[in-house]
């Protein structure tokens, strides 16, 4: 086994008196793509959060790409190697599609106009946006916002990929041309940890699916067996509850 | 529908259709986006209400020059000096309070003590009472502490009252404008800091290209505000030996004895400065906005 580009070992995480995760324990390997479920307050998000650091873990060790987070000297040096995608989007609402993939190129790669320029449109047409370059946030749907943020991430030629809840603020017409461009980096052969409720997506992408509840990792396995076979009564009580709709 | 016609008749879109009737099938309207084509481009409406003080002032001056004309050349080096006290303060308020402002928001426990007490104290006494401090007190405590401090430079401290006004005026005014750009900061999604973060973007380089930019828009209106009041407020100088336009006022009436007409044109004087900036702002909050 090589060594994961992501590991977890008994992380623990509190907020104030809630104790949001319980020891979890969790390696990704290059190339992976892991899927987290589980029913909301379970956790998922804190603990894709407590990767790339933007809630600081209380105990437990995270490794990410080498770097131990609690002890890193410069927290952004390694997460300029993590690209993030919000529910919300996040876009920067005063720049323009084009200029929200440009800037941080700028100030963190340090990266000549010309070249960041080039890179953004070069994205932009691959989330299929290119007609929108010029656009402020504002101006375009939460797909097309979703897909630019996407690029946005991409542009820092990240080595993760977190996704937290993608497609939860969209509406369902918009939800597939965001699933698509994920498919794609999927196939690509980016690492990705996703949390989400698609369970298309999961199936066709997923290497991994977890399921999430009360701040632990209960049960894991390929997409196709975790549906199909859970283990767990928590999993299945979850699933049966999703798979209705 | 044309653009342009919308906005001529924008009870076509926004009407609610009379009670008992059935709605007609709903016209579907495609709103475009184009700068400049909204109706705030066109001329504010109150720009008649500064021409309108102008004329008043004008026909004073000319219709009745005795005493109008004397007393505005008689005032008019203390209208330069109001007008350089507000633009200069203003400039040195806005870095006060930019810092100020990020100060109170700080994680730095002492920064932001810091912060929060020069907010809270300064808030706290009348301004006339601030520049009276910084034109009496304060250059006697400075001299003190040369004398205490054996260091001649401060032992032998003086300054022009103009400075001392501008030290009360920044240092009062700061206070204030750092609420408002706290305020503004606090009123930008957090999830806009996180990505910014998230991209491996400093806390300073996040805030300088990204909350920053926004909170500014956000922050306008009241900044604006308080430029009109500090444009007024700088009318207390005149008590700390400043000769600004309200001073320059008394002094010509105390030669002449005519309060009616040397108040009534200082009044002018003022309203048209505040009216004519009130114009400028909202000028300034209208083009720079973006669509949300």
């Amino acid at each position: 086994m090589p060594e994961p580009i992501i590991h977890m070992e008994d992380v623990h995480k509190y907020f104030g008196r809630v104790h949001a995760l319980r020891g979890i324990s969790l390696d990704v390997q290059i190339g992976e793509v892991v899927v987290i479920l589980g029913p909301s307050g379970s956790g998922k998000s804190t603990l894709l959060r407590c990767i790339n650091h933007l809630e600081v873990y209380n105990s437990g060790k995270i490794i990410v790409d080498g770097i131990l987070l609690k002890s890193a000297q410069n927290i952004n040096i390694v997460r300029r190697e993590i690209g993030m995608v919000f529910q919300s989007f996040n876009l920067f609402s005063h720049l323009t599609a084009a200029d929200n993939l440009i800037l941080a190129q700028r100030t963190v790669r340090r990266r000549e106009r010309k070249e960041a320029e080039e890179i953004a449109s070069n994205l932009l047409a691959k989330v299929g946006i290119s007609d929108k370059a010029d656009c402020y946030p504002g101006q375009l749907s939460g797909g097309q916002q979703q897909r630019v943020a996407i690029a946005r991430a991409l542009a820092m030629n990240p080595k993760i990929m977190l996704f937290d809840e993608p497609t939860s603020a969209l509406d369902p017409e918009m939800i597939k041309e965001v699933l698509d461009v994920m498919l794609v980096l999927a196939k690509e052969g980016m690492t990705m940890v996703v949390v989400s409720h698609e369970m298309g997506f999961a199936r066709a992408a997923a290497s991994r699916c977890i399921f999430m509840d009360e701040g632990q990792i209960i049960e894991e396995g390929t997409p196709d067996r975790l549906f199909s076979a859970p283990t767990q009564e928590r999993t299945k009580l979850f699933l049966s509850k999703v798979l209705q709709i | 529908m044309p653009l342009k016609d919308l906005f001529k008749n924008p009870g076509r879109v926004f009407s609610r259709k009379p009670a008992g009737t059935t709605a007609p099938p709903p016209t579907p309207v495609e709103i475009k986006f184009i700068p400049g084509a909204e109706p705030s481009a066109r001329l504010d409406p109150w720009w008649w209400l500064v021409a309108a003080v102008a004329v008043l002032i004008i026909l004073l001056l000319v219709l009745k020059s005795d005493p109008y004309w004397r007393i505005l050349l008689f005032v008019r080096d203390g209208l330069w000096i109001t007008v350089l006290l507000t633009v200069v303060s203003f400039v040195f308020i806005l870095i006060l309070g930019l810092l100020g402002g990020l100060g109170r928001i700080a994680k730095n426990p002492v920064i932001h003590l810091v912060a929060t007490l020069y907010v809270e104290i300064v808030r706290g006494i009348p301004l006339l009472v601030q520049l009276i401090w910084w034109y009496f007190a304060a250059p006697v405590v400075i001299q003190s502490l040369g004398r205490v401090l054996h260091f001649s430079p401060l032992a032998n401290y003086h300054s022009s009252a103009i400075f001392l006004a501008i030290v009360g005026l920044v240092v009062c005014y700061g206070a204030y404008m750092a609420e408002i750009f706290r305020a503004g900061i606090q009123s930008i999604h957090k999830g806009q800091m996180e990505a910014a973060r998230s991209l491996g973007m400093t806390y300073l380089q996040s805030m300088r290209y990204v909350i920053l930019p926004q909170a500014f828009k956000v922050v306008l209106p009241p900044v604006g505000n308080e430029f009109i009041m500090l444009l007024k407020d700088t009318s207390l100088v005149s008590v700390v030996a400043v000769a600004d336009l309200t001073r320059r006022g008394r002094e010509f009436m105390a030669a002449h004895f005519n309060p009616i007409e040397v108040w009534t044109l200082i009044a002018l004087l003022y309203l048209i400065m505040t009216l004519f900036s009130a114009r400028v702002i909202s000028w300034l909050e209208k083009r720079r906005s973006y669509e949300r």
